[in-house]
């Protein structure tokens, strides 16, 4: 895979079983400094487990995650805390389920990783997490508990969450699946925001409509393999995979 | 009828005494200890060290295997004869720890699994350690799932301190039983020791209760 500058993040060779499971056989993508790449595909794909693997959250039986200007994490050694540790340094997750800490307020929650483990000025993070729990509509929210919040609301102190780690890339994983329907676009109008602010992410979604309008990048992945991968608007619009095609149809029509 | 309403009376101050001085304190600080020890075994259990589990795993099963009059009785009158002589208070101390430690090390390791996977790893994703995300994330956490099974062992372990006076320690149900002694009242005294523990068990219900509803925003939904 060619590394020229603009390559934030390159992944190459990546498998992972699980058991005698098979998910991942061989996963290659790039993302670009500033590009929004939408990983799509059926469940099962192993789309959510290629994404846990570039944060260290599942550790890879093989292949290389590497981000520009950092060392090269390679999956076959054994020092594997210290990998997980270097990938969380670059990236930072979005969960489907949120999984914001129950026990702290909205604030406690965004602020405990800069100021607890980066060790970033205390005032500093805290008006930071002001300004972009503004951002986000949930200024008045800051000393609320998360679950008082609604479904989108969690999400996007999520969102916050993450934005607070200063990553240079973003992962988000399925972050509108657990929400209820009218919720979904509030979570996905700040996700956009970000996109266009120029913000490198790496997308698992479900929601094609907001993959082709968001992302400039897809790759959708069947089988734990990639079948075809391309600009957005391509890829969804005119697939060249049949597989890709089919999967297209069905998430377009569902019936 | 009188001189047993003057009995009572006269008996209400070296009971409470007893329980304020002894059974209290001994309950108190055995469950201090014994927590301790508990999180200790707890985390050994969960280890994925085979070693560690084991020791814990056998360290439950021996303390939860064996009744506490027997562990009581092992520390105080078997331990000499290994050349080891420790006084009434320490031997129960000791014996009420160890017991509080296996078994509320089950309840703080079921109320540490309780915790959603997924809090775990919002912390290593904000670069926590294991150690870190444990005792920032999942403790809190956890300790609002055990409060109400370890009231209960704290509630039980007040009342099992009776047990105590079978090793000469001068707590509640001994003084009850010195006066018993010279009276031969022994249905007067045994309720009036009774009704104490009564009282401070329904204390700690309350206590309990108020606990649980501050803590209650702890909870993963």
């Amino acid at each position: 895979m060619s590394q020229n500058s603009s390559t934030l993040l390159s992944v190459t060779g990546l498998h992972k079983a699980f058991g005698e499971n098979q998910v991942l056989k061989g996963i290659d993508f790039s993302v670009r400094s500033g590009e929004v790449v939408a990983l799509i595909g059926p469940s099962g794909s192993g789309k959510t487990t290629a994404l846990r693997c570039l944060n260290g959250l599942e550790i890879a039986d093989a292949g290389t995650v590497a981000f520009r200007g950092g060392p090269q994490v390679s999956f076959d050694a054994k020092t594997k805390a210290k990998q997980a540790q270097i990938l969380r340094e670059r990236s930072a997750m979005v969960f489907q389920g949120h999984h914001l800490f129950p026990h702290l307020t909205v604030l406690q929650n965004v602020t405990i990783g800069p100021i607890e483990v980066q060790k970033r000025p205390r005032s500093q993070v805290l008006e930071e997490a002001r300004k972009l729990l503004d951002r986000v509509g949930l200024g008045a929210k800051a000393d609320a508990y998360p679950n008082s919040l609604s479904g989108g609301q969690q999400q996007r102190v999520g969102i916050v969450r993450a934005l607070m780690q200063q990553p240079d890339l973003l992962l988000f994983d399925e972050p509108t699946s657990a929400l209820d329907p009218e919720l979904v676009g509030e979570v996905l109008s700040v996700i956009k925001e970000l996109a266009q602010e120029g913000w490198s992410m790496v997308l698992v979604t479900h929601e094609l409509a907001f993959a082709r309008d968001v992302a400039d990048t897809v790759v959708f992945m069947d089988g734990g393999v990639v079948v075809e991968s391309g600009a957005a608007d391509q890829v969804l619009s005119t697939p060249a995979n049949p597989r890709t095609q089919a999967f297209v149809q069905r998430l377009l029509h569902p019936f | 009828m009188d001189s047993n309403w003057q009995l009572f009376i006269d008996s209400l101050w070296p009971l409470a005494k007893g329980a304020i001085t002894a059974t209290i304190p001994l309950a108190l600080i055995s469950f201090a200890l014994g927590l301790v020890i508990a999180l200790v075994i707890a985390l050994m259990r969960i280890s994925k060290n085979p070693v560690l589990s084991g020791i814990a795993r056998v360290y439950i099963s021996i303390i939860r295997g064996t009744p506490l009059l027997v562990q009581l009785f092992v520390i105080f009158y078997g331990m000499p004869s290994l050349g080891i002589t420790i006084d009434p208070w320490p031997s129960a101390i000791i014996a009420f720890s160890l017991n509080i430690g296996g078994y509320a090390a089950e309840i703080i390791r079921a109320a540490i699994l309780s915790v959603p996977a997924g809090q775990w790893e919002a912390g290593y994703t904000l670069g926590m350690s294991r150690t870190r995300s444990l005792y920032r994330l999942i403790l809190p956490q956890a300790t609002r799932v055990a409060i109400p099974p370890l009231s209960n062992s704290f509630i039980s372990l007040v009342k099992d301190t009776s047990l105590a006076s079978t090793i000469l320690v001068t707590e509640m149900f001994r003084k009850a039983q010195e006066i018993t002694a010279s009276t031969y009242e022994f249905m007067l005294l045994y309720c009036e020791a009774a009704a104490i523990y009564w009282v401070i068990c329904l204390l700690l219900s309350a206590l309990q209760n108020s606990v649980e509803g501050r803590l209650e925003k702890y909870v993963a939904k």
